[in-house]
């Protein structure tokens, strides 16, 4: 067989390799959050209900500079009566190794269902917040977002 | 120890939506990155977060480590009665970190 | 046959050309200073022509009208400085983070850090600084005093005491910077151990005494005693190091403002520290900086408190003068 022919079939064959090795380096073993591990995490806390997207808004930078510290603010539209309130507010993270960043526990006593806070994001991805209403239903907004320098993942150099 | 940091209107009205900040120092942890010689640095973060108002829970917050270090957050609640707010952060070794404020209801 | 350009023209160019002769400016690698204004003389060109017949008619023909128009130019002027004001207050305070062509690491960040860094509740280094403040109350060590007990209110006594760090010290015979200050008062005058370097204890006394100059500008001196050391600071960010052979100079000079990667190069000037710092998701010093850019370029980075770093800290400190001290300030 000519030298010609095994390169280019070898070359092939590291192509095709070549994206799912990309995915295995970028960091260690089982880095990220799969799609499963979200919706199963999404199912943990809604069941089966369908969430409705509107209602639920989220403030986040277009682009972070860094993914170790971005602001992010969600705000629930809801009167906060004791016949109309939110219960919890989940927000997923799904690009990141764990799919859930932080749940928050409402109730009339808040007055407002809004929070503002800070979380590390690895990737660019879409971060998603669902509300779950004192009537059972439950609500949805999302924001994407880029991010420049990811966090969670990295190195430490002991500098 | 660095203490928690908190902003609560030292005075406001009966029913009056009132914001509160909260600021702790803590590396929060991830249990994802790797040291100089390749393992894993465990995971050491605040797991939970509550408010308590007179001794009512009016607000908790579960975290997870996409929670950013030195964790900020801002949350609102009703100014119902005169007293004290109560907030304590728990973190994955069973820590405590607990600060108060006062609060007048006219 | 070629057009014989008019004398106002030729004058404009000859200003730029001349500037190019001169040397370039000390410190700034290429930029070059304009030269002095030419001195006005009794020439031929148009623009002295004008000015020649102004100063004759006097712009409206009459003295009464030269005093009008006179009121009218004072009256115009002093709009203009007047909305030049507002402008530069309603511009906010982003303009005095840069002084000439030296601009603060503030000028880099996105607008949710810079928001995060004037924010007075949520700028992380301040839990820093409050704990500074307890410790600087805090009776410690065998001679029974505290900070407190000597400086009294650091409001008062530490306000400027930021903008002059690192300075010539004649007891050591050598530069001594903030920490090494603070180490030292703990050492002679409270009889208390010193704070191990980078030590959550030393970075909050740092900040918060740092944090007293705030809005301060930075005012080191480099002359007298202390120039040997601000030289050796110089030489030590022109060098070449690591690796990948690079300076201080190179990224922080020639390249200040362009993208390294996903990030954006600062001029590295060091008015901010002790700095929150996104990366190490904690507050860090000066030496920890010089420290985490010399292993950035594989080269084997000098101990936090060694003279090297004291040295380039001086010679970074004279780099960014006339920036305001913004401890703590927050950076990526």
């Amino acid at each position: 067989m000519p030298l010609s022919h095994t390169l280019l079939s070898r070359r092939t064959l590291l192509r095709q390799l070549g994206a799912a090795g990309v995915l295995v380096t970028l960091g260690p073993a089982g880095a990220w959050a799969t799609q499963e591990m979200v919706q199963q995490a999404v199912r943990d806390r809604i069941g089966t209900r369908e969430p409705q997207p509107h209602g639920v808004t989220l403030r986040l930078p277009k682009i972070a500079e860094t993914g170790n510290s971005v602001p992010l603010t969600v705000t629930v539209d809801s009167p906060m009566t004791p016949d109309d309130y939110v219960l919890r507010l989940h927000v997923f993270i799904e690009g990141n190794p764990e799919p859930v960043a932080a749940t928050y526990h409402f109730g009339v006593r808040a007055g407002k269902a809004e929070i503002s806070t800070r979380i590390r994001l690895a990737r660019s991805q879409t971060v998603l917040a669902l509300a779950e209403m004192s009537d059972g239903s439950v609500r949805s907004g999302a924001a994407s977002i880029l991010v420049t320098l990811g966090a969670c993942v990295e190195e430490v150099w002991g500098d | 120890m660095i203490e928690p940091r908190v902003r609560v209107p030292s005075t406001a009205r009966q029913g009056e939506i009132i914001e509160i900040k909260t600021l702790l120092s803590h590396p929060m942890e991830t249990g994802h990155r790797r040291d100089v010689y390749g393992k894993l640095i465990p995971r050491q973060i605040i797991h939970t977060f509550t408010c308590t108002y007179n001794g009512t829970e009016v607000f908790k917050a579960d975290w997870h480590p996409a929670v950013a270090a030195n964790p900020y957050l801002a949350f609102f609640t009703v100014a119902t009665e005169s007293g004290r707010l109560r907030f304590e952060w728990i973190d994955d070794e069973g820590t405590v970190y607990a600060t108060e404020a006062e609060i007048t209801v006219a | 046959m070629p057009l014989k350009p008019r004398l106002p023209w030729r004058r404009a160019t000859l200003v730029p050309a001349l500037s190019l002769l001169l040397p370039p400016w000390q410190g700034q690698g290429r930029l070059i200073k304009g030269g002095p204004a030419p001195t006005p003389s009794r020439g031929t060109g148009l623009t002295a022509l004008r000015r020649r017949r102004r100063a004759k008619v006097g712009m409206g023909g009459s003295r009464a009208g030269q005093g009008t128009l006179r009121s009218l130019w004072r009256l115009s002027a002093c709009v203009c400085v007047a909305l030049l004001a507002l402008a530069i207050a309603g511009a906010g305070e982003s303009w005095r983070y840069s002084v000439e062509e030296r601009r603060s690491g503030y000028t880099y960040l996105s607008e949710e850090n810079q928001r995060l860094q004037d924010d007075d509740f949520a700028n992380p280094g301040l839990l820093w600084v409050e704990r500074g403040h307890e410790l600087w109350q805090q009776i410690d060590g065998t001679a029974g005093t505290s900070c407190a007990g000597c400086h009294g209110d650091a409001a008062t006594s530490m306000r400027g005491v930021r903008t002059r760090y690192p300075h010539f010290d004649p007891q050591k015979g050598q530069l001594i910077n903030l920490e090494q200050q603070i180490n030292r008062c703990r050492a002679e005058r409270m009889h208390a151990p010193s704070y191990p370097y980078e030590s959550d204890a030393l970075l909050a006394l740092t900040t918060f005494v740092a944090f007293q100059s705030r809005g301060l500008p930075i005012d080191v001196r480099i002359d007298g005693p202390a120039q040997p050391f601000f030289a050796a600071g110089k030489a030590l960010y022109e060098q070449r190091r690591g690796q990948l052979d690079l300076a201080c100079t190179h990224c922080h000079d020639r390249y200040a403002g362009q993208r390294l990667r996903g990030d954006v190069i600062s001029q590295g000037q060091i008015n901010g520290f002790p700095i929150y710092r996104h990366t190490w998701q904690t507050l860090g010093s000066t030496h920890r900086m010089f420290a985490w850019c010399n292993t950035s370029v594989r080269s084997e980075p000098y101990p936090l408190g060694s003279d090297e770093y004291v040295n380039l800290e001086l010679f970074v400190a004279w780099r960014g003068r006339g920036l305001p001290v913004e401890t703590p300030a927050v950076r990526r």
